[in-house]
């Protein structure tokens, strides 16, 4: 009996409304983020993620009141992404409830902001999110601005950058821009380069369709949580089941 | 109705250790504070801890907190959380050494390099060493929340409460006395956090 691997809704929240589209973009409406994060929390999620896609100031305060009223009655970790782009940010959220943030563009403009975080924050709550896109074989580069803009930043090494020394991230969550959505699995040789080149747990993320992907991702990418989105919210599958499926295929899990 | 002091030293995220409080104490007086003359008449002190032990060591210093911290921790039902775990021992290897609160005897060192992933992050199984009123309730080897690279280390065997394995066998709770400290995170374990929680809110040590 050691530590369980985790499994890990996502939300995407849009002006309040729990989202998913495909690829970033035919967006449906999933639900109220309250509702369906005690939902996940009663099924036994381990954590429960929020990406944040709203661009208005409005919506980010509709944002943090949300953080608040989850963190009220779900008292396992809450991870909140997308927009954090300041200490101010990481402080407002974790004020909120939040136990962990996700930095994904912040960090390609300002590569020491991961730095200044950990060390105000501590590396604990502090997770860098990473969107890939395979470029070639065997090698992917960092996407922004949903998918569309690349930088030219090679995956692997942007992710050994942002977790090395005392103040680097202290986990990466890691997205298959390709993958997102299209349910055909993650990509795990990405998942595989990645978690092999770090020395802080990953998360995989982007692209699960049934629960074989998520132990796939586990024993073949070698990840340390896995992350799915859709699979939960429109009731395909319970949180329940999916560890049930991992567990079978003996990966610890908490149950 | 009791009051509840979580000791709030600027270093972290404490608003979850106090909604998880509410929620298992309702009727409770329940406050962040770092003054010292609350936390000298609250009747129970919960000292969280997150960040790094160095900073959180000068915090306390530059809050005045020390020796109201070991006052407290030698009268009143005390519990320690991650880092509030961790500043209870002689001395952390983190922060190129730091002095810690020397209220147990040991050190706080960091886990050996490993092919495991550190932090150690996520949940593990607890094994309850010892009987003690706040595992009421608790199954042996149920599973909780954590999140660190380092770990204590004890002298006096007779202090550890819990244990968990990750390469290693490491103490992840510790109690004497009134003092209980938990490596990991109750204020995040759903069901048995809120249970131990529950259960030092009604602890008479």
């Amino acid at each position: 009996m050691s530590l369980a691997k985790r499994i890990i809704p996502c939300l995407d929240v849009r002006d309040g409304r729990v989202v998913k589209g495909v690829q970033f973009v035919n967006i449906k409406d999933a639900g109220d983020p309250v509702e369906v994060a005690k939902r996940y929390d009663d099924e036994g999620a381990d954590e429960i993620t929020f990406l944040d896609i709203t661009a208005s100031h409005e919506g980010r305060d509709t944002l943090i009141h949300m953080v608040e009223a989850i963190a009220d009655q779900v008292f396992i970790p809450l991870t909140v992404g997308g927009g954090i782009r300041k200490s101010e940010d990481v402080r407002t959220m974790l004020n909120a409830g939040a136990d962990k943030v996700a930095v994904n563009s912040a960090a390609i403009f300002n590569p020491n902001l991961i730095n200044q975080l950990s060390e105000e924050f501590g590396s604990q709550c502090i997770v860098i999110a990473i969107d890939a896109k395979k470029v070639a074989d065997n090698k992917w580069e960092i996407f922004t601005h949903g998918g569309r803009k690349s930088t030219g930043i090679d995956a692997v090494e942007w992710a050994l950058k942002m977790t090395k020394g005392d103040h680097g991230a202290g986990e990466v969550l890691l997205t298959s821009m390709d993958c997102d959505g299209v349910k055909t699995g993650f990509d795990l040789a990405l998942t595989k380069a990645v978690t092999g080149a770090v020395s802080v747990p990953v998360i995989a993320s982007g692209g699960v369709g049934n629960l074989a992907h998520l132990s796939e991702g586990i024993l073949q990418g070698g990840a340390d949580a896995v992350l799915a989105a859709s699979i939960f919210h429109f009731g395909e599958y319970t949180v329940q089941q999916a560890k049930q499926a991992m567990q079978e295929n003996g990966i610890e899990v908490r149950l | 109705m009791q009051s509840i002091a979580i000791v709030d030293y600027g270093m972290g995220n404490v608003r979850s250790v106090q909604k998880a409080l509410e929620h298992v104490a309702p009727n409770d007086k329940i406050f962040l504070t770092d003054d010292v003359g609350l936390i000298t008449d609250a009747d129970r002190i919960v000292f969280p801890g997150q960040g790094a032990m160095g900073a959180c060591m000068r915090a306390l210093n530059t809050h005045g907190l020390v020796e109201a911290m070991k006052q407290a921790a030698g009268e009143k039902p005390f519990l320690g959380i991650c880092l509030g775990l961790q500043l209870l021992f002689d001395h952390s290897q983190e922060n190129s050494g730091t002095d810690g609160l020397s209220i147990f005897s040991g050190n706080v060192v960091h886990f050996p390099e490993t092919e495991l992933k550190i932090p150690h992050m996520g949940w593990n199984t607890v094994k309850q060493t010892q009987t003690h009123p706040l595992w009421h309730n608790i199954k042996d080897n149920a599973r909780f929340y954590s999140v660190h690279s380092y770990y204590v280390k004890q002298n006096d065997s007779s202090v550890v409460a819990g244990l968990s394995n990750y390469g290693i066998d490491f103490t992840c709770a510790a109690a004497k006395d009134n003092i209980f400290a938990v490596q990991f995170h109750p204020e995040k374990s759903q069901h048995d956090g809120l249970k131990l929680l529950e259960n030092f809110v009604n602890w008479k040590p």
